[in-house]
């Protein structure tokens, strides 16, 4: 690609060699005070301590580390710079993830106390604000999906699995076809939440392969597997691939027409808000994650929030509490009154602050910015599979030459056949420039998969930026294989390169605590 | 130190290089090296080994004399002992065995070993399930899953071993065809046995993705659910294979890993059947009350002429198609890549009847519906 | 759309670069990219959706203005408790969870996102000490969840199908679990004694059969009181060949002795009383403790970070057995894993790092002795049964009000009116208990404070 405006080839990330805490740490330092217990209170709860009944007084402190406030604050700081987040690169190569711009106005809204210092069991009265947004962020969803409900409950995408499995299992086992409803159908691209999670639920699960020409799932197969057994479908589309699967239609109705339900996996939607609605597809159910498509940060893997939409027949088994509005008395409550609910997913009511930066986000685009974000996250996609697929080793299987919806899945096998630099070593040598390639989730029915979606937050300088790193690297990957597969130089640490540690059980060290009674100095094992 | 012995097949690949389709058997190698044939396995050879001279300090290099190893050793500069067995003239597949053997008594922690599908073979014969194995692929005919993708893959997961990564070994298919027929124009692999070869992980260098799982709990997974929904009063014939050999381990039997079980109420019956003792069983069983369980075999996704076909076209017909069950490990079906299964019964009528979709057994309670094309 | 519109979060809306993108692609417009999409799936119109606020400044204006409806647990004074407490939050764990760099990271690599993993193992290390045990999952959702888990883990481990919990389970997490564990682990409950509040030991042996994976209590329980029976119920159950799975506030572990030394295998519990705000309920993460033992650790469907070396000796971290998850192993992952609470458990790190082994014990001390002092005061006015369940509390007890004639609801409507948050209302939940409230004191509560909830009430009941 040659020069590009921004060139990153000096960076190099924060490199700090931070101890682990227990190393800072020095006996007697402390990092904070609490208040004292007042003499009176002294007085009167007398010796609590020693009343409690024998074994349960704890006899020895727990070994947590002492430090000031000061070096508390520098090793976190430190550590925080030692991460790359998606403030500060071009976090396309996080795909499936929808890595897209979290506003920072909503950060406000979260961290007032009138958010972060409410009690779950205040008054009503008193917690009306919030529970406003909850009802309005429920109106904006079913009118993005189509559902005639929206239980808040999840806490990110695979827990929303679990609230849709757990509704499938109840609605089965309510109508009594607990012994001839066992099956569950999905396809081999959908998250691998709904295969485990249908079988933690009691079911038998089919997965359904994608055509090798087409990519999408096979139709053939699918008729196959449908029958009175068949209690649900789980599927999403645009599945992970990218690629929308036009006969959805097809698929659902076949389903129905053997008395199944059909679940729509939304976690793809950002490439589709306001241009096609579970309902039309004829969904009984669906989810949306806020924290990917309705911008809540993913703050490291969570606090997420998975909201699960239903028709009007499956309001009932939702898990409770939702949130209802009272015209009468101009009140917002919880409302426990769902005759076959699932009951509880979750503590409480939902995750709060992600709900909030939803809401906020929503109103900041409207249902004009809403198509927007489709329009140019679809357009950033297919500008990037334009320019990946000019490149060597770089193959973007099934459905050639047609255009995608939000992200693409690439392999570089290719690459790997012609220089033996495969994702991994790609993976590696691309934190070397700031930026981060994700391996995809497994199976790899794509070899040496990645996953790349733009999203509508990137620009195309900085499109740009990202392909031109790509091609820097396979470029290295031709000619000079060796500094692709030794890297990286400029991230935080070198090579992790001996597996074992992670793989073996005398080997590896999940606390620091496991750590010192296995080894001596730097990872000399004790005898 | 790490033990890595080695054996070279020089004349592996010599036939393609001069369109003879294989160089099995002494004729054919005569005429290959009539026609100029020049040996490329050495190359291979020196690919991988090139690629270890890095960790040279930290294994130690084990192999046969002259150009079955010693020669390529030395071009590289790699230390190397070497096993004191005579060689004349061109080399045959009793060096090939003769050197497996040795090295196995030397207890190698691997052996690498570069040729072709015949090479496989003669390893298969001699050491069999017993050593850790690997195939650098320099012959014509490769159709065998224990070779690694090239040459330098193959060093990459000898280099890794070397470094101490812990393999969980399974078994590979040993697939060669008949190279009569197949000079003759007709391809016709079987199933000659099984080679213990490394557990590799996709993507050696994804931390996520550590090792792929050991493939022995997945195909028990699917014995389970085999189990479960296995019904007492059918007749089973069990295919050869190793997920099909866990079914019958799952309730208590060891079948022949290579042959045709037969089952009937969790009792075996009848073992290693030819194809009239499978048509002599079934003409007890009316139809729709037997089935044939069978996995596919090799990496082109064979669910019948390849390694079983004692089941013959006679036979499947009895049974066909409801009562095919199909029962394959999730990576044999990823490594297809969405390409449908396929069948070669040698009987192209049946072959275009059996074409369809099937239920297929792939784990604890899971399942898919794929297709077979022929 | 005729006319631009160019969003802030939306710069590829500019018409030249759209062209210039489109003509790359080699499509006419961005409209082509949908022509897969069926006619009957199109959504015509625009979504129904309120007008948006645009501006940063109308934005803010708007959504203060309804957030600023709540009254907060900074407005009033709270003795609110239940499973989600009120404890003072250090600056500094705010601060760093606020940071954009762990703010916005999401599943980078040991490499560039090698903070996260270093703060997340360091948040494990630490958790450990604080329940004494070796192993400490990346949080997940929730205690409740945390809890679910745990039970399957320990009927996984046992290869058996029954959970036993007290029938004082927390209401909220008991749903959760017998949700979770449905349809093929059927969860028994035991009683409790009414007065004491402890589990019913001889109820445990009769439904201990040999199916029974686990034994599942709290402590302490969801009413306050302290189970002090731990060591015999562990016992029984380890008697029987199950499990003993506690449930545990890790504010409590300064003083209170840590489960796994009175025979828990598996410890699980909620770190949001560690310095995350409450959020209504809404700011959880759940942590399960094991021992060092392959069988145990093979176990967790969850996350777990361990320390490796790199080719340049410094500290690097990784995934430990991933294919233990469902994200390597769909067929037979131990349950499902996603993503959980990570932000949280880096802030629980900080608080403890803070803490220390003295901040730990006198932020115990704090709560114990508050409470004792509380319950003390409240017992000493008329009409009031206190505590009504229970011996030993550590920051929580029940307040019976049947001798005064009011409801629960009434008594805290008028200490509503005062400003105060009064404690939960159990006459619902726990009809048993009559007209019943679970108050909560914690170190954020000074002496003032406590006096101040005694006066009103003292008012409330003469009036």
């Amino acid at each position: 690609m040659g020069t590009t405006a921004y060139d990153n080839n000096e960076f190099h990330q924060a490199r700090w060699n931070e101890p682990v805490i227990y190393e800072l740490s020095t006996p007697g330092e402390r990092g904070i005070f609490l208040p004292e217990v007042e003499p009176e209170i002294e007085d009167l709860a007398g010796n609590v301590l020693d009343e409690l009944p024998a074994g349960m007084c704890r006899s020895k402190s727990p070994e947590l580390p002492e430090m000031s406030q000061m070096r508390a604050l520098k090793h976190y700081l430190r550590l925080s710079q030692e991460n790359l987040g998606a403030d500060f690169n071009v976090d396309i190569g996080q795909g499936t993830c929808t890595m897209k711009y979290s506003p920072k106005v909503n950060e406000l809204f979260v961290r007032s106390p009138k958010i972060a210092d409410l009690h779950p069991l205040q008054d009503e009265s008193t917690l009306q604000g919030v529970l406003e947004i909850m009802y309005k962020t429920e109106q904006f969803l079913k009118s993005i999906s189509g559902m005639d409900r929206i239980s808040f409950q999840p806490g990110a995408g695979s827990h929303a699995i679990l609230a849709i499995v757990s509704i499938i299992r109840a609605w089965v086992d309510a109508n009594g076809l607990t012994d001839t409803k066992d099956e569950i159908i999905t396809t081999i691209f959908s998250h691998p939440s709904n295969c485990a999670v249908a079988k933690l639920k009691g079911f038998k699960v089919v997965n359904i392969y994608a055509d090798p020409v087409t990519g999408r799932p096979d139709f053939e197969a699918f008729k196959a597997a449908v029958s009175e057994r068949t209690a649900a479908l789980l599927i999403t589309n645009p599945e992970d691939v990218g690629i929308y699967n036009e006969r959805i239609q097809d698929f659902t109705d076949l389903v129905h027409a053997h008395g199944g339900l059909c679940s729509y996996d939304q976690a793809n939607a950002n490439g589709i808000l306001g241009v096609t609605r579970a309902k039309e597809a004829n969904f009984d159910l669906c989810f949306f994650n806020l924290h990917k498509t309705f911008s809540s940060p993913h703050g490291c893997g969570g606090p997420g929030s998975g909201v699960v939409g239903v028709r009007d027949r499956l309001i009932q088994y939702l898990p409770v509490p939702l949130v209802s509005f009272d015209e009468k008395t101009d009140h917002y409550y919880l409302d426990y009154n769902f005759s076959k609910t699932i009951g509880k997913i979750k503590d409480f009511y939902g995750v709060i602050p992600v709900i909030v930066r939803a809401y906020a986000w929503i109103m900041s685009l409207g249902a004009r910015g809403l198509l927007e974000v489709a329009r140019v996250s679809v357009l950033n996609n297919n500008y990037v599979l334009k320019k990946l697929l000019d490149m060597r080793g770089v193959t973007a299987p099934y459905a050639d030459r047609e255009t995608r919806i939000e992200q693409v899945r690439f392999s570089f096998q290719k690459l790997k056949e012609e220089t033996s630099c495969g994702f991994g070593d790609v993976q590696r040598r691309i934190c070397d420039f700031g930026c981060h390639i994700w391996n995809s989730h497994e199976p790899f029915i794509i070899p040496e998969p990645f996953t790349i979606e733009p999203t509508e937050s990137y620009s195309k300088k900085e499109l740009d930026e990202y392909l031109a790193v790509i091609e820097q690297i396979i470029e290295e990957a031709y000619t000079e294989p060796d500094i692709v597969k030794n890297a990286p130089y400029n991230s935080v640490v070198h090579h992790i390169a001996e597996h074992k540690y992670l793989d073996e059980p005398d080997l590896w060290a999940i606390t620091w605590r496991m750590y010192k009674k296995r080894y001596n100095d730097y990872f000399k094992k004790k005898a | 130190m790490f033990k890595l012995g080695l054996i070279i097949n020089p004349i592996a690949g010599m036939g393609g290089s001069v369109g003879l389709k294989g160089t099995d058997g002494k004729e054919t190698l005569g005429l290959a090296i009539q026609k100029g044939a020049i040996p490329s396995s050495p190359e291979r050879a020196a690919l991988a080994l090139n690629k270890l001279i890095k960790v040279s300090n930290q294994f130690k290099l084990i192999t046969c004399p002259g150009v079955m190893g010693e020669d390529i050793a030395r071009k590289c500069r790699l230390d190397c002992d070497i096993l004191s067995m005579a060689l004349e003239g061109n080399t045959n597949s009793k060096d090939t065995r003769n050197a497996a053997n040795l090295l196995f008594k030397q207890s190698v922690d691997l052996l690498l070993f570069v040729g072709g599908d015949g090479t496989a073979r003669d390893l298969a014969l001699v050491i069999g399930e017993k050593q850790l194995s690997l195939g650098v692929p320099a012959g014509v005919k490769i159709h065998s899953s224990v070779f690694a993708l090239s040459p330098l893959y193959a060093a990459e997961i000898t280099e890794s071993l070397i470094r101490g990564r812990k393999t969980r070994p399974r078994l590979a298919e040993v697939m060669d065809i008949d190279e009569e027929a197949f000079r003759a124009g007709e391809v016709r692999a079987r199933l000659f046995g099984y080679l213990q070869i490394p557990g590799v992980d996709r993507g050696l260098q994804v931390l996520k993705a550590g090792s792929s799982s050991l493939e022995i709990v997945k195909q028990q997974a699917i014995a389970s659910f085999f189990a479960e929904e296995m019904n007492p009063d059918l007749l089973y014939l069990i295919g050869p294979g190793t997920t099909t050999r866990e079914l019958l381990r799952k309730i208590g039997h060891e079948g022949s890993l290579l042959g045709i079980d037969a089952l009937k109420d969790g009792a075996i019956i009848g073992q290693d059947l030819n194809e009239s003792q499978c048509l002599e069983l079934l003409d007890k069983y009316n139809p729709g009350q037997a089935r044939i369980v069978v996995t596919p075999i090799g990496g082109q996704g064979f669910i019948f002429g390849r390694g079983n076909q004692q089941l013959s076209p006679r036979v499947i017909r009895r049974v066909a198609p409801d009562g095919i069950i199909i029962v394959s490990t999730p990576d044999k079906l990823q490594a297809l890549q969405g390409r449908p299964f396929r069948i070669d019964t040698g009987d192209p009528e049946l072959d275009f009847k059996l074409a369809g979709v099937y239920h297929v057994l792939t784990g604890y309670r899971e399942s898919t519906y794929y297709r077979i094309e022929n | 759309m005729k006319e631009s519109f160019i969003h802030p979060f939306i710069p590829n809306s500019v018409p030249e670069v759209q062209q210039e993108m489109l003509k790359d692609i080699g499509v006419e417009d961005v409209e082509d990219f949908y022509s897969c999409i069926p006619d009957a799936q199109r959504y015509k119109g625009l979504l129904e959706l309120p007008k948006p606020y645009l501006s940063e400044v109308e934005l803010k204006k708007h959504v203060n203005g309804i957030i600023n409806k709540n009254l907060s647990t900074e407005d009033l004074l709270s003795f609110l408790g239940g499973g989600c407490w009120q404890h003072y939050i250090p600056a500094i764990c705010d601060e760093i969870n606020g940071r954009s760099e762990f703010l916005t990271a999401y599943a980078g690599e040991p490499y560039e996102d090698h903070g996260r993993f270093q703060a997340l193992f360091e948040y494990t290390s630490m958790m450990a000490e604080l329940l004494d045990v070796d192993v400490v999952n990346v949080p997940t959702y929730d205690g409740s969840q945390a809890a679910a888990t745990a039970l399957r883990m320990a009927c996984r481990i046992t290869n058996r199908s029954k959970v036993i919990v007290s029938d004082l389970t927390a209401p909220d997490r008991l749903s959760v679990i017998k949700g979770y564990l449905y349809p093929d682990i059927e969860v028994i409950e035991i009683g409790h004694d009414s007065l004491s509040g402890l589990s019913n030991l001889d109820d445990l042996e009769n439904k201990l059969t040999e199916n029974v994976g686990a034994v599942y209590f709290e402590n302490p329980s969801y009413l306050g009181f302290i189970e002090t029976q731990g060591e015999m119920i562990s016992n029984t159950a380890h008697n029987s060949g199950a499990l003993s799975v506690v449930w545990v506030d890790p504010s409590s572990l300064g003083v209170l002795s840590p489960p796994s030394s009175y025979g828990a295998d598996l410890t699980c519990g909620d770190i949001q009383p560690l310095g995350i705000h409450m959020f209504m309920g809404g700011g959880r993460g759940g942590f399960i403790g094991a021992p060092d033992d392959d069988k145990f650790i093979e176990e967790y469907p969850s996350r777990l970070f361990g320390i490796v070396p790199t080719t340049h000796g410094e500290w690097g971290f990784g995934d430990v057995a991933w294919e233990r998850t469902s994200y390597a192993n769909r067929e037979d992952a131990k349950e499902f894993v996603g993503t959980g609470a990570a932000l949280w458990g880096i802030t629980a790190g900080v608080y403890l790092s803070l803490m220390g082994p003295k901040g730990m014990r006198e932020l115990g001390e704090n709560c114990i002795k508050k409470t004792n002092y509380a319950l003390k005061r409240l017992a000493s006015l008329n009409g009031l049964t206190v505590p009504a369940i229970g011996k030993h509390f550590f920051k929580e007890f029940v307040v019976n009000f049947d001798k005064t004639g009011k409801t629960v609801q009434e008594i805290n409507a008028r200490l509503l009116e005062q400003g105060i948050f009064g404690g939960h209302d159990l006459s619902k939940s726990y009809s048993q208990l009559g007209q019943s409230a679970l108050y909560c004191f914690t170190e954020i509560h000074s002496r003032d404070d406590i006096e101040r909830l005694i006066s009103t009430m003292n008012l409330i009941l003469n009036a």
